[in-house]
């Protein structure tokens, strides 16, 4: 199939929403590492830089939107056309959640700065946050290079990212029993962990859309998953 | 693709009309249809699409033999109608043609009154006995071709003095009213405004529920917009055919890919 | 897109609209010349128009008055009827004695007639004028004139009866103003004293100019007495030939063009047929006269210079003309109308005789009458099959011999006496008026049909 279309403006239209999602992007994957080093770091300045930088990430999901809307209502998409659209909406739909989280870290990792460290439990977090912007990375690499083999890839390492998850959750609790003290900190440090968890999960759904675009079906079989906290009890003495 | 038609656009399996069986179609040297076979179920729209000079007119043309008028032409293989074989020596055309009306591209009223027009089908059919039933025919017909409300105050009047999307619609009210069971229609709104295309589609979409219709467009959009079943032609083979929905959504073939989403002419 | 910007910038700068530029000018100009070509190219039509319908009708128009004179005869039964015939029972018997009396013999009665007339006038205003020569100023056609009606009416011998006799051609042609007393000096036919007698008659009233229906209905006349001289054996030729044209042309060639358009199938036989029928159209029409001698007499003995074999000679002449209309004017009809009757079921024929038939019908009519107008017109061929010959008896059927209009022209041009001129001009104005009757007919024809829905 040629590349390109007859009508080239519909091409630059294409390019130029695909390369609003990239940019998008790459606001999120720095959003993601930044957060984490707040964290890790107890960066306050970094963790506001975080925050302050979400506007331009909603700022340009709603660019993506309101363009992939112009080219629905002009251009009439079909096809390949029709599922990039789509998908384009929903990657920047997930990218928009994405740095949400982001910026629900930064707030946590502020107020975190200004109570005791407890353990060591902030390198894990960075360590697991690291592997999503890893995913991210991958997922973004695949929807740009249109590649499902590398999206699948990224579908399945979201099972590491729960199984981190896991153990934070593990870790907290026990933390939490020790010492009531660490409550504050460690529910603050849960909902951090949780939030890069659903940040692996909307990474998945990017990386399902990079299936969708190019085969026009979504993933069929389910994928695995390793989040098992829901089912967790606390261990009685 | 089942995910894809939660909406109205449900599919029964349903009778199988027309049945093409290898269908070879060469004008003088040229080899315009290539090795096509294709079903064309009852009551349904199916709508064919492809580049010009893909032979999409050319195959809607042997499905009631109006290809016979050309000299030149020559079709191989089969068409079955209802299983029977269209062009079995057997079959005389004209016969054929009052079970496979048409309606073609430019709206082409006889110059005489629209009750003349819709009439001129059954007369030479014997289809009415008397004035009262033929009078009852061109209501019926005129009423199915959804133009009976305009033009019933005015049945002496010249049908080419309608605009378009009425002549169109007199052309339709003039098919049907030999009682067809098979509508051919060839690019029947490409000379036609919006709004008149918006009436003629409509009138497709009501249509199916008592004939068969293919409709030949090239327009990709008026094929998603009216049809059920889309086959894509191109270079005189048929590509691609299936589920409307399925062909605009996910098609099989590159080509077909192509050519909907606009990358080859 | 970068000729464009080049050429932008090779602009020395921003033109204004309002300025001409030197393209434009040159362009603007070039269109008004051409205007004024076209212009002149109509004009020049023009103005032949006018200097052929100037000269024809000039010369033409007084054709169709002719001069009398009154003249009161007594019957003299010594002169005319020497037997007593008159006096008998069975009227073929007085027919056949008066009879015995030749035309020559009624002569003298005119001479006589005119005697105290001419001593009036030698001592009046014609001082020459003899009786003689007074007699002559009548017709030479006169005496028979007489003959005529006392064979008709022998009870009328022995009476006084006033007769109006043509006059004779220079006499009239000298009325008209053609004949001027310079050229009647030269010409040993007319006598000046004639002249001068023909001014006082004609103040006396008892010589007049008259419409002369003779003219159209009348035979033709020998070539010494122009004034008796009529195109009505002509008129009924044509007539009968226009008859013989339209029905055997027009159904065989709108029916070969029918079939040769909307049946036949297009291989190498139509192709060949097709160039033959477009080079029949540009055959010269002598060739058909040949044709028509060679076939319809030499060969199947038709009779010679018979409206019959007139007529079929025209009609090969005007078959491709009509076939090539008719075939043109169903060519013209959009496959659209023949596809629709197609697709609701009516079979060939039917879409061709309900369809597209009526609609070619505008056509198809303008075609055939251009072709009878043609055929109208059309000497060449029937010279050439004997129609040229001097026939003075109205023409009973399509197998006795005639002359058609235009051959009756051109039979008047060929003779001696300067008065066919009138003649021969009064013939065209006539044939004229039948071609334009024609192409009214056709246009009417074709307004009647065009309904255009």
């Amino acid at each position: 199939m040629p590349e390109t279309h007859i009508q080239t403006a519909f091409d630059r239209d294409l390019e130029s929403i695909q390369a609003t999602i990239m940019k998008m992007g790459g606001l999120v994957e720095a959003a993601i590492t930044d957060a984490a080093r707040a964290l890790d770091e107890r960066d306050e300045t970094l963790a506001d830089a975080v925050r302050a930088n979400d506007k331009a990430i909603d700022d340009l999901e709603t660019s993506v939107n309101e363009e992939a809307i112009r080219v629905i209502a002009m251009r009439q998409p079909t096809a390949v056309d029709l599922r990039t659209i789509v998908s384009v909406m929903k990657v920047s739909g997930n990218l928009e959640r994405i740095g949400d989280y982001s910026k629900n870290i930064a707030k946590r990792a502020t107020v975190l700065t200004q109570m005791s460290q407890i353990h060591d439990t902030s390198p894990a977090i960075r360590r697991m946050a690291q592997a999503v912007e890893l995913m991210l990375q991958d997922a973004l690499d695949a929807y740009i290079k249109r590649d499902p083999k590398l999206a699948e890839d990224v579908i399945l390492r979201d099972a590491e990212v729960d199984q981190m998850y896991n153990a934070l959750f593990r870790q907290f609790l026990t933390y939490m029993m020790e010492d009531p003290r660490n409550i504050t900190g460690c529910m603050h440090l849960h909902f951090i962990a949780k939030n890069i968890e659903r940040m692996g999960d909307h990474v998945t759904g990017i990386a399902e859309q990079v299936v969708y675009l190019v085969t026009g079906s979504l993933p069929a079989d389910e994928r695995p998953k390793a989040d098992r906290t829901s089912f967790q009890k606390v261990a009685e003495e | 693709m089942d995910d894809m038609r939660i909406t109205e656009r449900h599919l029964d399996q349903k009778d199988i009309k027309i049945k093409a069986d290898n269908v070879q179609v060469f004008y003088g040297s040229s080899h315009a249809i290539k090795d096509v076979s294709v079903e064309i179920q009852d009551k349904t729209v199916t709508a064919f699409i492809g580049p010009s000079g893909c032979g999409k007119s050319t195959f809607l043309r042997c499905l009631n033999r109006m290809n016979d008028t050309i000299d030149i032409c020559r079709v191989e293989g089969q068409i079955l109608l209802d299983g029977e074989n269209i062009y079995d020596k057997k079959v005389d055309p004209v016969q054929l043609r009052a079970k496979v009306g048409m309606v073609f591209q430019k709206p082409n009223p006889f110059p005489k009154s629209i009750y003349d027009n819709v009439a001129y089908g059954p007369r030479i059919h014997g289809l009415a006995r008397n004035k009262a039933e033929l009078d009852e025919i061109v209501e019926k017909s005129l009423r199915r071709g959804a133009i009976w409300d305009e033009v019933k105050d005015r049945l002496d009047a010249p049908g080419t003095g309608l605009s378009g999307g009425q002549q169109q619609r007199l052309c339709i009210a003039r098919a049907v009213a030999t009682e067809p069971e098979v509508l051919l229609m060839d690019e029947p709104c490409s000379a036609l405004d919006p709004i008149a295309t918006a009436q003629v589609e409509e009138l497709i979409d009501e249509l199916r529920e008592q004939y068969s219709v293919v409709i030949v467009t090239h327009s990709m959009q008026q094929a998603a917009r009216v049809s059920q079943k889309t086959a894509f032609f191109h270079l005189g083979n048929l590509v691609e055919f299936g589920e409307t929905g399925q062909i605009f959504t996910n098609p099989v073939d590159s080509r077909t890919e192509s050519y909907i989403t606009g990358r080859i002419g | 897109m970068s000729d464009i910007s080049a050429s932008a910038a090779g602009l020395p700068g921003k033109s204004s609209l309002y300025a001409e530029s030197d393209r434009t000018r040159r362009r603007n100009a070039a269109e008004k010349r051409f205007r004024l070509y076209g212009l002149g190219a109509v004009g020049i039509g023009v103005i032949a128009l006018v200097c052929l319908l100037a000269s024809i009708l000039g010369s033409g128009l007084s054709a169709f008055q002719q001069t009398y004179l009154k003249v009161e005869i007594y019957l003299d039964p010594a002169i005319v009827d020497p037997n007593d015939a008159r006096l008998m029972e069975d009227p073929d018997a007085v027919r056949a004695e008066l009879s015995k009396v030749l035309t020559f013999g009624y002569a003298p009665l005119i001479q006589g007639s005119l005697q105290a007339q001419a001593e009036e006038l030698a001592a009046g205003p014609a001082p020459e004028i003899t009786p003689q020569l007074l007699a002559a100023m009548v017709s030479s056609a006169a005496p028979t004139t007489l003959r005529d009606y006392v064979l008709a009416n022998p009870e009328e011998i022995g009476e006084t009866i006033e007769f109006d006799f043509l006059a004779n051609a220079r006499i009239d042609q000298y009325l008209k103003g053609k004949v001027t007393r310079e050229s009647a000096a030269l010409d040993s036919r007319v006598d000046v004293a004639q002249l001068n007698a023909a001014d006082e008659l004609l103040d006396l009233g008892q010589m007049e100019k008259r419409f002369n229906w003779d003219f159209v209905f009348g035979p033709d006349a020998s070539e010494n007495r122009p004034e008796a001289a009529g195109i009505g054996v002509a008129l009924i030729g044509s007539a009968y030939m226009m008859l013989i044209v339209l029905v055997i042309a027009v159904p065989i060639g709108v029916g070969a063009s029918i079939y040769l358009e909307e049946f036949a199938r297009k291989n190498w036989l139509t192709d060949i047929i097709e160039v033959n029928i477009s080079n029949l159209a540009a055959v010269p029409s002598i060739v058909f006269g040949i044709l028509g001698l060679a076939v319809f007499i030499n060969f199947m003995h038709l009779p010679i210079s018979s409206p019959l074999v007139g007529g079929l000679v025209l009609t090969l002449m005007t078959l491709p003309t009509i076939i090539i209309a008719t075939r043109a004017a169903l060519k013209s009809i959009p496959p659209s109308i023949r596809d629709a009757a197609l697709g609701v079921g009516a079979s060939k024929m039917q879409a061709v005789f309900h369809h597209v038939l009526p609609l070619a019908m505008p056509g198809i009519l303008t075609g055939t009458i251009i072709g009878l107008a043609q055929a109208l017109g059309e000497t060449a061929p029937l010279l050439l099959i004997g129609m040229v010959a001097f026939v003075r008896d109205y023409p009973e059927g399509i197998l006795d011999p005639a002359v058609g209009l235009p051959v009756q022209v051109y039979n008047f041009t060929n003779r001696a006496d300067p008065a066919f001129v009138e003649r021969a001009s009064g013939a065209i104005i006539v044939l004229l008026v039948f071609l334009v009757i024609m192409n009214l007919v056709a246009i009417i024809l074709r307004r009647r049909f065009e309904r255009r829905w």
